[in-house]
């Protein structure tokens, strides 16, 4: 069944959409990521126009993290404190990025900068969770301890100004390294079309120390607002919301995540990172064949302006 | 839906013969030789054909895109009014889409990677070209009268903009070969059946991703070479009302549009979060 999409100007079939949404909504729900960074890709692959693919992100994104941010609020393991730190951040990011975005669009290398920008973020972030993975799996076969916080011991980003107090996350530590990562990802989330949930769980807990149980919760808490500035900014500057498109993909999104969360629920913590690890460098894996395999078809075509 | 589509052409169609005859009749009832002796003359001295020799239908006039439009079927219907029952008629019909700037990019190597490093701007193209006939256009006309008389795909694609880079044409090429795997250009050398020596039709499936906008349809009736007669007509594809709406808020009201959406996003999320509860 054909669906016309009113922003994209192109059908697509309405099952794939809804299969899409579901199959990146159980990823997103079992690893407790926004499913950003394997959703774009695959809506440029169907034929959806990139600034289009990027720019419907932000719902469909913002539509899981609500569900997700609802739940951990109920269970209390939300640090909304440490969350509005790095909204505003995240907010700043955003703007940033869609400035950025609408410049790239202009002079026509968006496509490549999206192409490299995946590589490289993806596969850093890749590598250092699967490194950390398989330290884990070896750690725990010796049978010590991973690394606790101790008391005293803080890294020098920690001591800047403008400390602050988190009491939920048990943290008392400079607002700024919260705010660039916030910015950076805001960014990178605006550009990119993803929520940044797979840089911002690693940030929190490998760099901050923030205890894991209200982690997932902090960083769906501030995802979702940062989309939601991130929809309202690709609606009024480059218009390429596609209503239609973010209603399939929120519905099968919805669903897929509440199977992806259960599933995921009794994974083992290592292989889970293990897993999301390898995903993710899949991902960076096919772009990378983009920028360096020699293009079958080096010439692309796009039309500027149209006289209606 | 294809069935519909055979039905109303065949109504067409016999409108279309309809229309030939009832036109000719009464003018060669009243003055057989000057009506045959003006298309002549006109023909002669300046070059444009007469377009009353040629009547032309088009079926549908206008192209609504609907949320499951998933393509659309277009026949154009022709009839030549001569009454020289000798001569071989040839027919090229011609669609063309909406015009815009369209720029080529080529990727090369650059260290490791491959960039859109080169790029050429072509203005006025045609988002969609369909060039159908009932035989090879290079059959039909002298490569000379094609580029005259924009025939095919080639003589409609206009020459770069001169604004960076020398005249290449890979990248005409390129820009053509791209549109042609998109369906976005097309020729078909089959696309028009002569239904009797002087009444033809030419059918064609648009594209789902059709562009918007307003086309033109050129009929071109050529004999042993030379155009004979032309007629023009024109359609558009517009989006419906719901889909035109949203397009439309989106651009003019982009605040409100993205509040929708955010209320959206946010009310199926809530609805999630509370189906699913589990606490």
């Amino acid at each position: 069944m054909q669906i016309y999409l009113p922003i994209a100007e192109l059908p697509v079939n309405m099952m794939l959409l809804l299969g899409m949404g579901m199959a990146v909504g159980f990823i997103s729900g079992m690893f407790g990521v926004g499913g950003g960074f394997l959703l774009t890709p695959l809506l440029i692959f169907v034929g959806v126009p990139p600034a289009v693919a990027v720019a419907t992100q932000g719902p469909q994104i913002a539509a899981s993290s609500m569900t997700g941010s609802l739940m951990y609020w109920r269970r209390k393991a939300l640090d909304i404190k440490l969350g509005i730190v790095l909204l505003i951040g995240g907010i700043i990011g955003t703007f940033l990025g869609v400035l950025f975005f609408n410049q790239m669009r202009r002079i026509g290398q968006l496509d490549t900068f999206i192409a490299i920008s995946y590589v490289i973020l993806l596969g850093t972030v890749g590598t250092l969770i699967l490194i950390e993975s398989v330290m884990s799996f070896v750690r725990s076969g010796k049978g010590s301890t991973p690394r606790a916080r101790r008391a005293g011991r803080h890294h020098w980003y920690e001591g800047l100004p403008l400390k602050m107090r988190f009491h939920r996350s048990g943290l008392y530590i400079s607002v700024i390294p919260i705010l660039v990562i916030a910015i950076f990802i805001g960014f990178a989330g605006a550009v990119l079309g993803i929520g940044g949930g797979f840089i911002l769980v690693p940030a929190l807990i490998y760099i901050f120390r923030v205890p894991a149980n209200v982690v997932v919760g902090t960083s769906l808490f501030q995802i979702l607002f940062t989309m939601l500035v991130a929809t309202m900014l690709h609606a009024s500057t480059n218009y390429s919301v596609d209503i239609f498109l973010a209603l399939m993909l929120i519905v099968g999104a919805v669903f897929g995540a509440q199977f992806g969360a259960r599933v995921g629920a009794n994974l083992r913590g290592d292989i889970f990172r293990l897993l999301l690890a390898l995903m993710i460098l899949a991902v960076a894996g096919r772009f990378t064949v983009d920028i360096f395999a020699t293009p079958v078809e080096p010439f692309s075509a796009t039309m500027t302006d149209t006289f209606r | 839906m294809r069935a519909r589509g055979a039905i109303t052409g065949a109504a067409l169609l016999l409108a279309a013969i309809a229309a030939a005859v009832s036109a000719a009749t009464p003018a060669s009832a009243q003055t057989p030789p000057p009506a045959a002796s003006t298309g002549a003359a006109n023909g002669a001295n300046s070059g444009q054909p007469p377009a009353q020799k040629l009547v032309t239908t088009l079926s549908p006039s206008k192209i609504l895109i609907q949320s499951n439009f998933a393509g659309q079927a277009l026949t154009v219907f022709g009839a030549i009014e001569d009454n020289d029952r000798s001569a071989n008629y040839d027919a090229v019909v011609t669609i063309k889409g909406p015009r815009g700037a369209v720029t080529v990019r080529r990727k090369q190597r650059w260290g490791p990677f491959w960039f859109n490093l080169d790029n050429r701007k072509y203005i006025g193209i045609p988002a969609y070209i369909a060039v159908l006939s009932n035989r090879d256009v290079r059959e039909i006309a002298s490569a000379a009268v094609r580029e005259d008389l924009h025939i095919g795909i080639n003589a409609l694609i206009p020459q770069q903009v001169a604004r960076r880079g020398a005249n290449d044409p890979e990248f005409r090429a390129a820009l053509q070969r791209l549109r042609r795997e998109q369906e976005l250009f097309q020729e078909d050398p089959e696309g028009v059946t002569f239904v009797s020596p002087r009444v033809f039709q030419a059918s064609i499936n648009l594209p789902g991703r059709v562009p918007l906008g307003k086309y033109e349809v050129e009929v071109a009736v050529f004999t042993d070479g030379a155009l004979e007669a032309r007629r023009n007509l024109t359609f558009e594809v517009s989006k419906t009302d719901l889909e035109q709406a949203i397009a439309t808020s989106a651009r003019e009201y982009p605040i409100g549009y993205g509040l929708v959406i955010i209320f959206m996003a946010l009310l199926l999320g809530w609805i999630a979060s509370v189906i699913f509860r589990r606490d």
